[in-house]
């Protein structure tokens, strides 16, 4: 089938039978919201279709309807994820494995509809599990794969897949629909065992704790599921493929690192035009390789470390900043690497801000330019910002 | 006079023991909305002071319950409904049991922060009752003001008196055009009885009680005195008893003659530095606001 990224994932909803789904109009996402309109209206989807009048009540509505025992979906982008990130802190702290498609879009201001992954990365500190995709395909798969990892009890987190608003969700691939019958048995129905709103089971949720009463266990816990989430997310790739035949890589996908002495990390669709550089270069006789980070959270930090122990310098390309620091990614593997070894230079290339087009072009003369810089004891300016006007 | 031991239920489901300050009417609102809507009742409860009397451990009801935010709770109502109708349809959840979906909020957290959830929920009339336990200021974090303070009164953000009207929420909700609206009072216990009864028993949509419901610790006044007050309230007007059901509204518990507004206002230290010529506005607008109701009561038959 022809897709949008944005049809490919409310297929992947409508597949996964999310049954309430409150979601507030926004672009780049809103197509995934019409769609699974038209298929709660079509009867093709029994779900509790809820049109709401804020991200911060879309995600309130999913919080109580998980808390109720139904599975839940919703979907935002940019300005409406930073608006309900308070309830991102509730719904993972509540335990409630709720999935939710996050259509990057860049912040205001200056306000633009064009993607940066900041939005996303910016909630990293909110204990949602974070997959970043790179294209309708993956968004599809993955959103089974997220209720899977997100409901699996050694988990239950919320868990975020993020693809670009506008490249990754407004074009049309081919895209391979799972098969219902299938997807029914790799995704059980939500039968949740830890919380519950049942007047039969009485329970109450998000509770107040006065001094020091048992906030760092919760706290701690959490950490403890997504420390799990590093050993679930292969896993469940991994049945995935045995399913359906696809498979992502879990935690992160590698290509050409085994005697590779530059490697290119990126994420989202920059991976795919990546990977064209990296089969072109290698061609070429480069010694270059590819990671493309899926897990942002958890952090897959001792795995990475340890395939980077032996490689010469790593290019980090990211489209995200934070300011006054560098890219988002580009910290984290800085003290992922930390005291390692044999670490890698690092180098940072801040580029496509706001959906500013990185062509072949662009990834190769940087790949380039890393390669030259791979024997260097340390490099200068190694947070470089990319194509930006004025600048040279 | 009824006997409210005979007309209530038996069973505690929110128990004495509660931190909330002596003389709160939220105790005493807690113990008869959960009385009278029992055991098979779903609430969210937002950020006020119900949240101190409710969610801190082991202070809490004996129904689930779930605390998301300060703004969200009518999404409590949206998302608990809407999941027990998906449950239903699936077979998860017995087709035939009916669940009271509840949303218990301060004045502040309905009106003010969550006045665009309340509102999203009323207009998709999703199904549930929700109460606004309206004690006039943000009392749980040391008394500032709120929309719902009234004009003149004193808050620790309001040192020489609010200079705005209070928000007139239950006519906002109103304006939704919900199948049920209606003030309560805690000096009232029938009028409050019937009213959460009727709406209990009402068929699925969005029901909203406001209880008015002073409070000794803010508007200061000592705590023994906290049900004279509230009828005080109603029996000088400042306060009008009514409900509004699919549009059509009725006053309840009419005084023969109203009182001085000063009878009320005099009991309390918010109002303390009301002069003369003050009292007299108010008492005007106190008036004002009554003909209108009556006006409108009279001008629907």
């Amino acid at each position: 089938m022809m897709l949008t990224g944005n049809y490919a994932c409310a297929y992947g909803v409508k597949l996964s039978r999310a049954e309430v789904i409150p979601v507030y109009p926004i672009t780049p996402q809103t197509h995934i919201m019409e769609k699974l309109a038209d298929f709660v209206t079509h009867g093709e989807l029994d779900a509790e279709f809820v049109s709401v009048e804020s991200e911060h009540t879309a995600l309130a509505v999913a919080i109580a309807a998980q808390a109720t025992g139904a599975r839940t979906f919703t979907a935002t982008s940019g300005q409406g994820l930073v608006y309900m990130h308070e309830n991102l802190f509730v719904a993972s702290g509540m335990r409630l494995p709720i999935v939710m498609a996050i259509v990057n879009r860049a912040l205001g201001a200056p306000n633009t509809i064009y993607p940066d992954l900041s939005d996303a990365l910016d909630q990293r500190d909110t204990s949602w599990v974070q997959i970043y995709v790179e294209n309708a395909q993956e968004a599809h798969d993955m959103i089974a794969q997220a209720y899977r990892i997100a409901e699996d009890e050694r988990v239950l987190l919320p868990v975020a897949i993020s693809f670009e608003g506008i490249i990754i969700s407004h074009y049309m691939e081919p895209v391979e629909l799972m098969d219902q019958d299938l997807l029914d048995q790799f995704l059980p129905t939500y039968q949740p065992r830890h919380v519950i709103l049942h007047p039969d089971r009485v329970m109450s949720l998000g509770q107040i704790l006065m001094d020091d009463s048992y906030y760092m266990e919760y706290r701690y816990q959490q950490q403890e599921g997504m420390n799990h989430a590093l050993k679930v997310i292969p896993q469940v790739d991994e049945a995935f493929r045995q399913v359906f035949g696809r498979k992502y890589g879990g935690l992160f996908q590698t290509e050409q690192i085994e005697d590779a002495e530059v490697v290119l990390l990126t994420a989202g669709s920059l991976a795919s035009t990546t990977r064209a550089v990296v089969h072109a270069l290698r061609r070429d006789g480069m010694k270059i390789g590819l990671i493309k980070l899926r897990a942002f959270r958890p952090f897959p930090r001792q795995e990475l470390r340890e395939i980077l122990n032996n490689i010469k310098c790593v290019a980090v390309l990211e489209r995200d900043v934070s300011i006054g620091a560098g890219g988002i990614i580009h910290i984290e593997l800085c003290h992922s690497l930390y005291g390692s070894e044999n670490p890698p230079l690092l180098i940072n290339y801040i580029l496509g801000l706001g959906g500013r087009d990185i062509t072949f072009d662009d990834i190769s003369g940087i790949a380039q330019e890393v390669y030259q810089e791979r024997n260097r004891e340390s490099v200068d300016h190694p947070i470089r910002w990319f194509k930006v006007r004025g600048l040279t | 006079m009824n006997n409210l031991s005979k007309e209530l239920s038996k069973e505690e489901l929110f128990h004495s023991g509660h931190p909330l300050c002596p003389g709160c009417s939220g105790g005493v609102m807690s113990r008869w909305i959960t009385k009278i809507l029992g055991k098979d009742t779903i609430a969210t409860i937002s950020a006020s002071c119900m949240a101190i009397a409710t969610s801190v451990y082991p202070h809490v009801l004996e129904i689930p319950s779930i605390y998301i935010a300060m703004a969200p709770s009518p999404a409590g109502i949206t998302g608990v409904s809407a999941a027990l109708r998906i449950l239903k349809r699936k077979g998860r959840f017995p087709k035939d049991r009916k669940v009271n979906v509840i949303a218990i909020s301060g004045d502040g957290s309905a009106g003010d922060i969550g006045m665009a959830c309340l509102s999203g929920a009323a207009e998709r009339n999703d199904d549930g009752i929700f109460f606004c336990f309206d004690n006039e200021a943000y009392m749980n974090t040391g008394i500032q003001r709120s929309g719902c303070t009234p004009e003149m009164s004193w808050t620790t953000s309001t040192l020489e008196g609010k200079q705005e009207r209070k928000k007139d929420l239950p006519r906002i909700m109103a304006a939704h055009n919900i199948p049920y609206v209606a003030t309560v009072s805690i000096g009232f216990p029938e009028d409050f009885i019937r009213k959460v009864t009727r709406a209990k028993e009402m068929g699925p949509g969005f029901k909203y009680i406001h209880v008015y419901s002073p409070c000794p610790t803010g508007w200061r006044f000592p705590e023994n005195k906290t049900i004279e007050v509230a009828r005080l309230g109603v029996e000088t007007g400042f306060w009008i008893l009514y409900e509004m059901e699919h549009g059509c509204l009725k006053l309840n518990c009419r005084p023969e003659k109203l009182r001085p507004i000063q009878d009320f206002i005099s009991t309390q230290g918010r109002f303390g530095k009301l002069s003369e010529e003050q009292v007299q506005t108010y008492q005007q607008e106190i008036d004002k606001r009554l003909k209108q109701m009556e006006n409108l009561e009279r001008c629907q038959t």
